[in-house]
């Protein structure tokens, strides 16, 4: 109980105090999870949309691969983007292991599984409902495909979101590619799992209500958007 | 009769075909079957829809009266047998329009629900919504333009589905019982804007099971039964002379069975 309450106190301090590392490593988290969500959505919502209208030879294979890919354990991810990057790796060339743009790579292959599977999901109920309407009308497949994906934007926002959950509180995979180097990759959970494994329970503790605070202030404020765009609901 | 629809003149409901374009029409059914997994739903069926009139499609429940629509209109499959238009394949489907039997609402505004189908075919938005909230007024939905069409009542839905299917101005309009939500005066504004777009030249095929209003609309009449077309007959021959028992009993509103 002490070391709980002794955290909400530090949580308060780090805030109010305008730490300059605590706001380091917040911005850089928000970056990489932020850039990662814009990539996993730009890929993960059109996939989940195209296999929710599309009848091919291996859909319910995709589509099973997809589902069981929604819970890639991060560490085996990691593990894997670190063996890409690493200088004797395929991608070694490129110098991007223990940098911010590897960590987006990582969550953005973690969360890609996520987004398109919510989002078919929700595309294919939808796609049920439109079906008869969009063949009759005679839209053509890109026509169907832009009416899912805007009648459907507030599931796909939702679909978003998860992704987002799971990017901003993920530590494997980040820990291993990006290397918890300060000043540099540090983010929020590594620096939760660091201050936790040298004892500073209260500290980490901060940390950790300060990562929630932002995950539901991002959540809120992409929620207000949403709702702003039209009074409407349904 | 309906004050509604005095502005509504003969040039907007007219089809597209009546303005000089080719029609699509006729169309003709050969031998036509549908089947589900081995199970036939109908046919086979032989049929012409000429150029003119008001075709109502009756029968007892289950017996293919959505079916023979779906078909008609290319949402059924064609299992044997043969459905053709006048003109090839790709010319037709825009020129058809089709009223479902439960209304579908897309996730949108009621203005923006019933100008979709003009935003398909390319015109631009604000000409779309223009004419899309003219027809809304028209019909009765003036007072919910801005909406979200699915917490329309029963009847306004079917009357967004009727505007959204006739703002193309189609050769032929399919409805499957597009009064079964109404109350007595909606019914009558949905008939008379029917009876307009008729006039003006749209073939029209509807499925009913409204005894009154099929007396009331009807130039011809298919009696389905079974699965099949029983009884094809003029509306004046259909309600006074009846060839088949079934259909005689099905006018007295005996259960047919
Ligand atoms: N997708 C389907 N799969 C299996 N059977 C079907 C399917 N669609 C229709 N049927 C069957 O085909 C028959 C004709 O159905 P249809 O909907 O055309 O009847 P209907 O005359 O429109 O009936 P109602 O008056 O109730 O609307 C019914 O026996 C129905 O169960
Ligand atoms: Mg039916």
């Amino acid at each position: 109980m002490d070391s709980i309450s002794q955290g909400l106190f530090q949580a308060f301090r780090l805030v109010l105090t305008l730490d300059p590392d605590l706001y380091r490593i917040m911005a850089l988290s928000l970056r990489v999870t932020l850039t990662a969500v814009v990539i996993a959505a730009a890929i993960g919502l059109p996939l989940g949309a195209w296999l929710a209208v599309n009848r091919f030879r291996y859909r319910r294979l995709t589509i099973a691969v997809l589902n069981a890919f929604m819970g890639l354990p991060p560490v085996v991810v990691g593990l894997f983007i670190y063996m890409l990057l690493s200088r004797s790796g395929p991608l070694g060339v490129l110098g991007l292991l223990f940098t911010p743009t590897a960590m987006i790579i990582a969550q953005a292959i973690l969360i890609t599984p996520l987004i398109a599977s919510i989002a078919h999901q929700a595309i294919r109920d939808l796609w049920a409902e439109y079906h008869d309407l969009l063949i009759s009308l005679n839209a053509t497949r890109v026509q169907r495909i832009k009416a899912l994906l805007w009648d459907g934007r507030r599931a796909l926002l939702t679909a978003t979101l998860a992704g987002f959950g799971r990017a901003i509180g993920e530590v494997g995979a980040i820990m291993i590619v990006g290397g918890n180097i300060e000043y540099s990759t540090r983010v929020m959970t590594t620096a939760i799992a660091l201050e936790t494994s040298k004892g500073n329970l209260a500290f980490a503790l901060g940390l950790g209500i300060v990562l929630i605070g932002l995950a539901v202030l991002v959540n809120l404020g992409i929620h207000w958007l949403g709702r702003t765009e039209r009074a409407s609901n349904w | 009769m309906s004050s509604i629809l005095e502005a509504l003149t003969a040039d907007e409901v007219a089809p597209v075909a009546e303005a000089g374009g080719e029609s699509i029409l006729p169309l003709r059914l050969e031998g036509v079957v549908a089947r589900i997994r081995g199970k036939t739903l109908i046919g086979p069926i032989d049929l012409t829809i000429g150029h003119h009139g008001l075709t109502i499609v009756m029968g007892p429940n289950g017996s293919g009266k959505t079916t023979l629509l779906r078909l008609m209109h290319g949402l059924q499959r064609v299992s044997k047998g043969r459905v053709s238009w006048s003109l090839p394949e790709a010319a037709v489907r825009a020129r058809q329009a089709y009223v479902f039997q439960t209304p579908i609402m897309m996730r949108r505004s009621v203005v923006d629900c019933i100008a979709y189908p003009l935003i398909l075919h390319g015109v631009a938005k604000p000409e779309a919504r223009a004419r899309a909230a003219d027809w809304a007024r028209r019909i009765g939905l003036g007072h919910v333009l801005n909406q979200p069409a699915p917490v329309l009542s029963g009847g306004e839905k079917q009357k967004l589905a009727l505007a959204r299917a006739l703002i193309r101005r189609p050769d032929i309009l399919f409805l499957d019982e597009p009064c079964a939500n109404l109350d007595g005066s909606a019914m009558r504004d949905i008939e008379s804007i029917l009876m307009q777009a008729r006039q003006a030249g749209t073939r029209i095929v509807m499925a009913t099971h409204d005894m009154g209003q099929a007396r009331r609309l009807a130039s011809d009449v298919l009696f389905m039964y079974g699965g099949k077309v029983h009884e094809a007959a003029p509306a004046a021959a259909f309600f006074n002379k009846p060839q088949t028992m079934e259909a005689q009993a099905f006018i007295k509103g005996d259960i047919v069975e």
